[in-house]
């Protein structure tokens, strides 16, 4: 597994308490889960997603990830209904594991409240908190 | 290591059976004719299946090699956490084979299953003396089935009651099956977390509690190989909100003929013949689960029933509440006479000194490997221990690793990544089975395996090299599944 100073925490997204990531993309924005979540969890071998126009509000769980280790609940970093999915998951969990940031996206999300945003961390913030957590 | 007893060796290679045998090829001899042959009806006639033609030799030395292949509890140290792996008395398969209970049928009328009713009748009892609750249905095929029974149960009483109540509580140290056996009920699972001692808090019960909430469900002792300490208290809030207590008693291994599950408040619980109750499980069940109850609860058992009526056992559905049936007949009856045949051969004291032992081997294991592997609650601890890797991060080497290397010594692996509380988890229950001895050949390789994550981290991470097979992809094999032949 990686140390702190191997991750690739990217600057220009926001992260959430459990590890999701959060890319503002016009009136919408993009979630995943963070290089740290995919390196903790090991080979993803499943993804479980929404449907699209599902409605959720922060904190709500949107899906399932499901690695050799474990199978983990994604909680929804920002309340926002759902206008799209990353269908490639479907065949290609892996992508999580691989490419984090760009084709291992998980969902698109109308925010519902997008002062929720302000409330995420930024990248140093969120290496505080990991570096906390070791 | 020098006494280490796992060691290379000859292992046999062993096609499938459909690449055995040749073309006329037979174990059998089928006797000479001695009626007059018949026309068979078309419609009976054509190609046969796919078989191999086989002599006797070749099936069995067949199976012998697939058997040598395998490694169970008769073979060695199965120390996977929360699945108490303890040695099956070979006493128990013997009074399987008794011909009163190896020929029952279960369509038979009941005057003529009179010992087989008995048996059952007596083991509902003895298990509720055991766990200190009123009334037992023996119903439930496995552990997961007896959880289902429990939610029926406490949906029941609800319901019965005129309440709709829609949650249930679940700790993050309790069984991985809780959550699914609420969920199957129609409830929604709350998660709970424990506190930094790794047992539940009061104030963490408080809080989640309401009157939407259907009741808890607890593993006692939970998943950390701790006793819920608090359970009295816990018990009061969810009671005093109208709820409901689950035990989940697959970790009763622990308590047996200690704690009564009755008087700290648990109102239904259910309990694992093929883990406390020595019969086989792992790929040798199947499995029972029976669900114990507090008198309250007794009208929504499962049925048939068996009940005595003037020394006569007989089944009875007189009752209405009930949640109904949930297995073909009567439960697994073989698990059953095992089970029964363990209790009687153990006796009470027995069965006592059996959990005293369990908890002791435990907490051996668990001062012995503190200083070599990182023990993330280190306090007394019941039937098993739980570590993790986190000393080995520095080195490279995780959890999956080192238990991997610890089958090229002679082990079976422990239960690893559970709980999800401890991240790098390894839950180490040695059950009672184990002498002093042995248990020191399994700390000496843990040593060992930590001073080479040190001085050859790649033995570790290519282990088991000693084995049929090596390191398996099972990142391949959850992907792309292969699920027939």
């Amino acid at each position: 597994m990686k140390e702190i100073d191997e991750l690739n925490l990217p600057e220009d997204l926001n992260y959430a308490e459990d590890h999701e990531w959060v890319l503002r993309d016009g009136d919408t924005v993009k979630i995943g889960i963070s290089d740290y979540a995919q390196d903790q969890l090991g080979d993803i071998v499943f993804v479980e997603l929404p449907e699209v126009g599902a409605v959720f509000n922060k904190g709500d769980e949107f899906g399932t990830v499901e690695s050799v280790k474990a199978v983990s609940e994604l909680y929804i970093p920002i309340s926002g209904e759902i206008t799209g999915i990353n269908k490639s998951l479907e065949d290609s969990p892996e992508l999580v594991n691989t490419d984090p940031y760009k084709n291992g996206w998980m969902v698109q999300v109308k925010p519902g409240n997008p002062d929720e945003l302000n409330e995420l961390m930024n990248r140093n913030a969120y290496l505080e908190m990991l570096k906390g957590m070791e | 290591m020098n006494n280490a007893i796992g060691t290379t060796g000859l292992i046999l290679n062993e096609p499938l059976l459909w690449e055995k045998g040749k073309r006329g090829r037979c174990g059998i001899s089928i006797p000479k004719q001695d009626v007059p042959s018949a026309d068979i009806a078309p419609s009976l006639s054509g190609e046969g299946p796919d078989f191999p033609d086989l002599s006797e030799v070749d099936v069995v030395r067949h199976y012998t090699r697939l058997s040598q292949w395998n490694f169970g509890v008769d073979t060695g140290m199965y120390p996977l956490g929360s699945c108490t792996m303890k040695y099956n008395p070979k006493t128990n398969e013997r009074q399987t084979q008794l011909k009163g209970f190896a020929q029952a049928h279960p369509l038979l009328p009941t005057e003529l299953s009179q010992g087989a009713l008995k048996l059952m009748y007596e083991l509902e009892k003895y298990l509720a003396e055991i766990t200190g609750m009123d009334a037992v249905s023996l119903q439930p095929a496995a552990g997961a089935h007896g959880e289902l029974a429990g939610m029926l149960i406490i949906h029941a009483y609800h319901t019965n009651k005129g309440t709709n109540r829609s949650k249930i509580l679940i700790p993050d140290t309790a069984h991985g099956t809780n959550p699914a056996s609420a969920a199957l009920c129609g409830y929604k699972s709350v998660p709970v977390k424990s506190s930094e001692q790794g047992v539940l808090s009061k104030e963490s019960i408080e809080a989640a509690m309401d009157e939407e909430t259907a009741g808890i469900m607890v593993t006692n002792p939970n998943t950390l190989g701790l006793f819920e300490e608090n359970i009295i208290a816990i018990s009061e809030i969810v009671h005093a909100k109208g709820g409901l207590v689950y035990c989940d008693g697959a970790n009763m291994n622990a308590v047996m003929g200690i704690v009564n599950m009755g008087d700290i408040g648990v109102d239904v619980m259910h309990l694992n013949l093929h883990k406390t109750f020595s019969t086989p499980h792992g790929g040798g069940g199947p499995g029972s689960g029976p669900v114990c109850v507090k008198k309250h609860l007794e009208p929504f058992l499962p049925v048939p029933r068996i009940i005595e009526d003037n020394g006569q056992y007989v089944f009875s559905e007189d009752f209405p509440e009930s949640i109904g049936k949930l297995h073909a007949f009567y439960g697994n009856f073989g698990v059953m006479i095992k089970c029964y045949s363990y209790i009687r051969s153990m006796g009470a004291a027995n069965l006592k000194r059996a959990s005293q032992l369990a908890v002791l081997n435990a907490n051996y294991i668990k001062e012995k490997l503190k200083d070599v592997l990182h023990l993330p609650y280190d306090r007394p601890c019941m039937h098993e221990c739980v570590f993790s890797d986190k000393h080995q991060k520095s080195d490279k080497i995780t959890t999956l690793d080192m238990v991997k290397r610890l089958m090229d010594y002679g082990f079976h692996p422990p239960t690893i990544y559970f709980p999800l509380v401890v991240n790098g988890a390894i839950m180490i229950e040695p059950t009672e089975t184990e002498s002093r001895e042995d248990i020191d050949l399994l700390i000496d390789a843990f040593k060992a395996i930590v001073e080479e994550a040190k001085t050859d981290p790649d033995k570790v991470r290519n282990a088991p090299t000693n084995c049929k097979v090596q390191r398996l992809d099972e990142t391949a094999a959850a992907r792309n599944p292969c699920l027939t032949g």
